[in-house]
């Protein structure tokens, strides 16, 4: 048995290794985002920040409108403060703006969010919508930390404020052993303040990263509780299947 | 001999409690996959209640709005077309609206809610084209005491202005009055009476 | 009396399904298919862990022809419908999501089966004769599988989806001469398109689960034909009792059924717990990239085929590029499938069963293994994984060097195989089963 427990072993630290490299992976160090898929009041104040600044370029096209009636919004909620195109409730989160002209607009389509977070994961969004800084060297006058030379200027700009990257030649001898001769240390200065604290700045993009998370995979909170149902009925069903086997092995000898 | 008989009684008794544990794990098994049959939320998007504006639908005037991709008409109804309707009652097969095509609430003599606002699902109750509307000046095709009503151009069924079929036309019954409900003065849901004002 | 001396019906205690059975039994062999296979197929009484794997590889095939069976009534084999109808399934429809990642999971838990039920016969010489056939049979199955896999990943329409068969249709395009004329015939235009997914929504629906099902039947009868091995690796069949029937052996029902159904529910365990709570399985079974719907302009940065081809993917990649060409790895990709056919003929054991091989077959299997999950790791990493060595070995990367020797030790476990099984120490088999 415990050959065989060793052997199970093997393929499942191939699959784990991999798993802590990945997280490792590319250039910047991304913040861990701080969801809670389950704060329906998080996942609202989420889609009222999706709502207002993302849906108007972005399109959601794969989720519907009365599907937020899950965060504990009823119809009314949803018509009055959340849908401003005259859409209807059982509409999907279509953008007014066609492909082309976005394409004409921007270079390039603004891409549709529905499955953002599963395609990108919670933790780039976050740090992505937090490392806007100003480079007039951009044609949109932004760029970006985590993705560089991005399309998007920052679209939160007016509750983030404005910052700009500084580069500062390291002190003492830290960054030397990296890539040979003066390293510098690259910092983000605050220029001119936006209508929120970086703190409540941090919170309304946890929230958003959040909405966009649970838009991923509307089912996911459902997925999960189902399983733990199905999973309790299996283990229940389990020894009986066991004791079963056994009485009827009794012939075997 | 009882030794044989105490191992096959757990014995049975155990395959029975595997059969029915394994029974009932088979059938939520197949749920998701029976539900899957059922509507989709784009389908139910598609059927879900539509609203009509009746503000600018002037005395007389016939407007159409698509629900669940069938026609609905509103009619708002004048007071002679309202009173045509008394008219014709001995000439239509169920006068009443006994026959349940309407929601209790629009079960009166003009088969609505207001009786000048007509609301119909405009497909003929015998095998499903979409009537068309005749005026009471269509007199020379539909006879001289026509009043005003829908045709069905499929079979020739004849309906009065609250839907009623006429004696002799192929449809069985009158036409459907769907759920609705005033959202307002002017403004109809269709589909549903829940929501009401 | 004599009635039932003809029908052999066994007494359900019931009149009525008695004389159900004898009537359908005078006109369908259902008796004696039932007994054949089920009731008086006498398979050997010692059976462990790794002969669960047949079965679960069967269950898992019926779940995927269910699921699959459901998902095509709402998924949409159009270049620019699929994505949408993925989502829309896994959204929109009620239960679709639990039937889509039953299906992508299912896709996975088929080759760990597959793979273990594979590990299995090489283990205990389940591939040696009188079972060569029947092993064929089996290699068929894993070669369809394959199949199946490559073109029902094609059909969500994603970045992976689309990348990995551009790479994987390319690779014929290494073919010397009419290379490139069979890309453009199975792509049937210049890339992957519209005409690509429905062909490959058509082979994936209709006609390899076709093919895999004969497969499985051919399977099934070769075996019952031959009678299942044991992990001693001896015939049960050399010694019978008066009537017939194998000492060593036990009907398979109630035994082995009731030992399956255990093992089923161990198995949906571990499979729900996967479905409902890791489905991506971090990005082994679902991958990040395939969430973002097919663009022919945009490559994503690392590509990689799902982790079950990924050994063989490591093998094609580890091979240098001759004049130029692709194809020597290309071939070395084919042949390191297609070796598995010569298996039972490479194999020149004196006995059957690891319990008395000797020292280098033992060695030679825990090194193949091991360069088995090395590869297949490998092929799910960029080759830059590991860093680089140093300017004295050219700066070549660590990852390709490790797989270039484990391709070497992939193929001479089979080169070799003859020799070493031949010169190898065994011990004496058992005259009859042990436990």
């Amino acid at each position: 048995m415990k050959k065989l427990i060793a052997i199970l072993l093997i393929p499942a630290a191939t699959f784990i290794a991999p798993l802590a490299a990945m997280a490792s992976e590319g250039g910047v160090r991304l913040d861990t985002a701080p969801i809670k898929p389950t704060d329906v009041l998080s996942l609202q104040r989420g889609a009222r920040t999706f709502a207002n600044y993302c849906l108007n370029c972005h399109s959601a096209s794969l989720m519907r409108w009365n599907r937020l009636e899950e965060l504990g919004l009823n119809e009314s909620q949803i018509s009055d403060n959340l849908i401003f195109t005259g859409a209807k409730i059982g509409d999907l989160m279509d953008v007014a703006m066609t492909k082309k002209d976005a394409r004409k607009w921007f270079g390039a389509a603004p891409p549709d969010l529905s499955v953002i977070a599963r395609a990108r994961g919670a933790d780039w969004l976050y740090s992505y919508l937090r490392s806007f800084y100003r480079d007039p060297a951009r044609p949109t006058g932004w760029n970006n930390a985590v993705f560089e030379n991005v399309g998007m200027p920052n679209p939160l700009w007016q509750l983030q404020g404005e910052r700009v990257r500084v580069e500062e030649k390291a002190k003492g001898s830290e960054g030397k052993e990296g890539h040979g001769g003066a390293a510098t240390v690259v910092k983000y200065e605050m220029v001119k303040p936006g209508s929120l604290s970086t703190v409540q700045y941090d919170e309304t993009i946890a929230d958003l990263v959040n909405f966009l998370v649970y838009m991923g995979e509307p089912a996911a909170t459902t997925r999960k509780q189902i399983g733990i149902f199905v999973l309790l009925y299996l283990l229940a069903l389990l020894p009986l299947v066991y004791l079963l086997k056994r009485e009827f092995w009794k012939d075997v000898h | 001999m009882s030794d044989d008989k105490q191992i096959n009684k757990s014995r049975r008794n155990l395959v029975i409690a595997c059969s029915a544990a394994g029974g009932v794990a088979g059938v939520a098994a197949a749920v998701p996959f029976a539900a899957s049959w059922l509507p989709s939320e784009r389908a139910k998007a598609g059927g879900a209640p539509v609203v009509a504006d009746i503000s600018t639908l002037e005395p007389g005037q016939m407007m159409t709005v698509e629900w669940r991709s069938k026609p609905v008409w509103i009619v708002r109804r004048t007071k002679e077309m309202l009173d045509g309707l008394t008219k014709v009652d001995a000439k239509v097969s169920d006068p009443k609206s006994d026959v349940p095509m309407q929601p209790e609430y629009a079960k009166n003599e003009y088969r609505s809610i207001k009786p000048e606002v007509l609301v119909l699902v405009g497909v003929c109750t015998h095998l499903g084209c979409s009537p068309q509307e005749k005026s009471a000046e269509d007199k020379a095709e539909m006879g001289a005491d026509w009043t005003g009503g829908f045709l069905c151009p499929c079979h020739g069924s004849k309906f009065d202005l609250a839907g009623r079929v006429f004696k002799g036309s192929p449809a069985p019954v009158n036409l459907e009055v769907p759920k609705y409900t005033y959202l307002s003065d002017t403004r109809i849901l269709i589909g549903d009476d829940t929501k009401g004002a | 009396m004599a009635a039932a001396e003809k029908t052999p019906v066994r007494g359900t205690g019931s009149v009525a399904l008695d004389s159900a059975l004898t009537w359908v039994d005078a006109r369908f062999p259902l008796i004696s298919t039932w007994k054949a296979h089920l009731a008086e197929y006498y398979a050997p009484k010692n059976f462990n862990f790794w002969y669960y794997f047949g079965s679960l590889a069967m269950l898992v095939l019926a779940l995927q022809i269910v699921t699959g069976i459901f998902l095509t009534m709402n998924y949409k084999p159009d270049a620019n419908l699929a994505f949408a109808s993925v989502e829309y399934i896994m959204r929109e429809v009620p239960g679709g999501w639990i039937i889509r990642y039953m299906h992508s999971t299912g896709a996975s838990a088929f080759f760990i089966c597959v793979y273990l039920h594979m590990f299995r016969s090489l283990l205990y010489g389940s591939h040696r004769k009188p079972r060569e056939l029947l092993w064929i049979f089996g290699v068929l199955i894993y070669l369809c599988l394959m199949g199946e896999a490559f073109f029902g990943y094609l059909l969500p329409w994603g970045q992976m989806s689309y990348w990995g068969a551009q790479v994987i249709i390319n690779l014929f395009s290494a073919i010397p001469f009419v290379g490139p004329d069979i890309s453009l015939w199975i792509r049937g235009d210049y890339v992957i398109s519209d005409a690509t997914l429905n062909r490959f929504f058509a082979l994936h629906v209709i006609a390899i689960p076709l093919i895999l099902l004969g497969l499985v039947v051919a399977h099934l009868l070769a075996l019952h034909e031959v009678g299942s091995n044991n992990p001693d690796g001896i015939e049960i069949k050399k010694h019978k009792d008066a009537k017939g029937v194998p000492l060593d052996g036990i009907p398979f029902h109630p035994y082995y059924t009731v030992k399956d159904i255990f093992g089923v529910v161990v198995f949906l365990i571990v499979f729900a717990i996967v479905v409902f709570f890791a489905p991506e399985m971090g990005g082994y079974f679902l991958e990040a990239n395939n969430f973002i719907p097919a663009n022919p302009l945009q490559t994503p940065p690392h590509i990689a085929p799902v982790w079950y081809f990924t050994p063989y993917y490591s093998i094609l990649r580890s091979v240098p590029p001759l004049f130029n060409s692709q194809f020597p790895g290309v071939v070395a990709m084919g042949v390191s499938v297609m070796i598995l056919f010569a298996l039972p003929w490479l194999d020149r054991g004196a006995v059957k069963s690891i319990r008395y091989r000797g020292t280098y077959f033992k060695a030679a299997l825990t090194a193949f293994v091991v360069v088995f999950l090395v590869l297949g790791y490998l092929g799910t990493e960029p080759t830059t994984v590991w860093g680089q060595f140093g300017s004295w070995l050219g700066n070549v990367d660590r990852a390709t060097v490790v797989a270039r020797v484990c391709s070497v030790i992939y193929f001479l476990f089979f080169i070799l195989m003859p020799w070493y099984t031949k010169v190898d120490k065994t011990k004496p088999e058992p005259e009859r089963v042990t436990h």
